[in-house]
């Protein structure tokens, strides 16, 4: 009677681009909530032996209070609870190399909110296979490797993709979860905006001998901020940002001579320290995607919005996309609208670009703030860090939205189902 | 203020008894394959969530929120699992392009729509094609199938009964459309100073959501008045909530307390 689109009567309900650790939490809340998902991802399979994901390489993620809540929600935390160090505090403080952190410094502790942790420390050895394997054994879930795809194609009534290899998927909606050089926006026409940072990341773990109590430190450098993230045992993370050429400098010396670059930086608080697993060099820039959703199309964590890793946000806001995301197809399915079509995906814009760009340009404004070694600008951080110190409301606030409890949190956030 | 502006006069009338067809003369899917590019602009203006219905698809969420939730009580159904409406015949009154008729077959039902504006048929036969969705749409009006015996588990009268010209007559063909023990949701206009300042000052004259003319605020039904109408045909009222507008969020909630504008009910046909 009238010419129906190939894409009326689609093979799935979601079809994910990119198996990283935000796709694989989505398309475990998508299909906790009913929805069938497949997954591909142009990397081929990881090797099948359990074991070849237990060395530590370095790896590590702070995870929100939020998104831990999330874990659990999802069956996961069982899994996780033993192998992962809880965050009891956090200091924040200004200083320069060999000089120790200013006076003027803050300190907050779980102790000021009711919730427990503020988060929690998990190592990417742990998180990614406990996704894996939970997405492996889903009935609803169907995870492709070596699937790049060269085509794409979306119409009023779904989408639906072709790979290199000649296979071919069709979905009522396509979900961007493939990073911030995101294919799926490219493909779909969607540009970006952004600037590169003349930062680099310098990421590696650190085994020391005295016990970190649990706390996390964020010591703000004139080169960039040094995060040091407590693990298990007697270990730290560390994410050190240094301006390009020296972090390329120090990133070509040998373990010996890059540890000697860190100790005037870290301090001797935890005594002797030593390198433990691979290290890592992420050159850092803001990347936002023109628009997170598009017919048929939504994207979701660093495809939509790629932050400076200053505040270990980058996961914690993919997890708060695939909340949200999660829960209104959820609900629209559940109430029997087609979930893929444009007015469904506004609610997911509408929940979540606001949160998104607001927290990216914070964060830009905060590294411009902190990375600089201008004596005017370091008075007025001092001024503004003791000031937040001193007042426990602000404190507070500071520590809930941290830990991703503010706002109007999707219900997997609250470690509620969906 | 939303109310299915299909009614108005600029798109023809629509689910009046006394003008709509008398006879059940579903029109089934005998398309002139002339005028199906005409039907599918047609479809896609109705469909088209920033278009010409813009406030039926922004009050849709809520109003299906109100009708699975009633329906699935009703009948025991699990909301979270595939297809919860399998094996419930729905009848949706005044289907229009199919808004609600479409979410109804996706839950499991079997659906009739039913729109006595003839125009209405194959543009919704039209779109639920595209969704890959089989749905029995049918140009007719509730007093002539309930005269041809059909019966459902589940009617949807929404934003209907403020536009027919005998509400007792209508209500009473809609209870005999409905199987003993079957659930109703019917949903309206209030009659008030501010129901007349927002659905026909703001929402025809003022912020053009809807054609001029749309509604007659005089034949809008209070609560009270429609319990009474809905206990003079039979039912058994059982459930009310206001639809109210939050201008701050720019969305739509249901309200316990307030039903000074857009209402919807939900009553049973009792016995089964």
């Amino acid at each position: 009677m009238t010419d129906v689109s190939p894409t009326a009567r689609p093979q799935g309900d979601v079809l994910i681009v990119g198996s990283g650790l935000n796709g694989l939490s989505l398309a475990l809340a998508l299909a906790e909530g009913g929805l069938s998902v497949q997954v591909i991802d142009a990397a081929p399979r990881p090797a099948d032996d359990p074991d070849s994901h237990a060395a530590f390489d370095g790896r590590a993620y702070a995870l929100a209070l939020g998104s831990q809540r999330m874990l659990r929600a999802l069956g996961l935390w069982e899994k996780l609870d033993a192998v992962t160090q809880p965050i009891l505090g956090i200091t924040a403080s200004d200083g320069r190399p060999g000089e120790g952190p200013s006076p003027l410094s803050l300190h907050f502790d779980h102790a000021e909110i009711e919730e427990g942790p503020m988060g929690y420390m998990v190592e990417d050895r742990h998180l990614r296979p406990a996704l894996l394997a939970a997405v492996a054994a889903h009935p609803r879930i169907r995870h492709e490797w070596n699937a790049r795809v060269v085509a794409q194609q979306r119409d009023a009534a779904g989408v639906g993709v072709t790979l290199q290899d000649g296979r071919a998927f069709t979905a009522r909606l396509l979900v961007g979860c493939d990073g911030r050089r995101s294919g799926t926006a490219e493909r779909a026409g969607i540009g970006r905006t952004g600037w590169p940072y003349r930062q680099t990341a310098l990421v590696s773990a650190i085994s020391h001998e005295a016990p970190h109590e649990g706390v996390a430190h964020q010591f703000f450098m004139p080169g960039g901020p040094l995060a040091i993230l407590p693990l298990r045992g007697n270990r730290v993370s560390i994410v050190w940002s240094e301006r390009t050429e020296e972090a390329q400098r120090i990133a070509g010396l040998d373990d010996a001579g890059y540890l000697e670059a860190l100790r005037p930086r870290f301090g001797d608080f935890l005594g002797e320290i030593a390198l433990d697993g691979a290290r890592f060099a992420y050159p850092l820039e803001l990347s936002l995607a023109n628009s997170m959703t598009g017919q048929r199309l939504a994207l979701v964590g660093d495809a939509a919005h790629a932050v400076h890793p200053i505040a270990g946000q980058g996961l914690n806001q993919g997890l708060r996309d695939s909340a949200a995301l999660a829960q209104v197809l959820i609900e629209a399915l559940r109430r029997g609208e087609d979930f893929g079509r444009e007015d469904v995906l506004d609610r997911y814009l509408r929940w979540r670009r606001f949160d998104a760009t607001t927290l990216a340009l914070a964060t830009d404004a905060f590294t411009r703030l902190f990375s600089n070694d201008n004596p005017l600008l370091r008075g007025l951080r001092d001024l503004g860090l003791g000031a937040v110190n001193a007042l426990p409301g602000l404190r507070r606030g500071f520590i809930r939205e941290a830990a991703g409890l503010t706002g109007d949190v999707p219900l997997l956030l609250q470690g509620r189902r969906i | 203020m939303p109310s299915d502006p299909s009614t108005g006069p600029d798109t023809g009338p629509r689910a009046n008894p006394k003008t709509g067809p008398g006879s059940q003369s579903g029109t089934g899917n005998t398309i002139d394959p002339s005028e199906v590019a005409k039907f599918e602009a047609m479809a896609a203006e109705w469909w088209d969530p920033s278009g010409k219905f813009k406030p039926l698809h922004m009050l849709n969420p809520c109003r299906l929120d109100y009708i699975t939730r009633q329906i699935a009580a009703e009948y025991g159904r699990d909301l979270s699992v595939p297809r919860p409406f399998e094996g419930l015949r729905i009848l949706d009154i005044g289907c229009g392009g199919g808004l609600l008729s479409e979410p109804m077959a996706r839950l499991g039902a079997e659906v009739v729509g039913a729109d006595a504006a003839e125009r209405n048929i194959p543009v919704a036969q039209v779109h639920a094609a595209q969704s890959g969705l089989d749905i029995d749409y049918r140009h007719t009006t509730a007093e002539a199938m309930a005269e041809a015996g059909e019966t459902f588990d589940a009617v949807l009268n929404m934003e209907v009964i403020e536009h027919v010209s005998d509400p007792a007559a209508y209500l009473r063909a809609c209870h005999a459309l409905l199987r003993p023990g079957g659930v109703m949701v019917c949903s309206t206009l209030n009659r008030n100073p501010k129901s007349f300042l927002f659905a026909i000052v703001g929402a025809e004259q003022v912020m053009r959501w809807l054609p001029r003319g749309t509604h007659e605020w005089s034949k809008f039904i209070t609560p009270d008045e429609l319990y009474d109408l809905l206990r003079q045909a039979g039912f058994e009222p059982v459930d009310r909530k206001g639809f109210v507008f939050n201008f701050a969020l720019w969305d739509w909630s249901l309200s316990d307390r307030d039903l000074s504008v857009n209402y919807v009910t939900t009553s049973l046909r009792p016995g089964g």
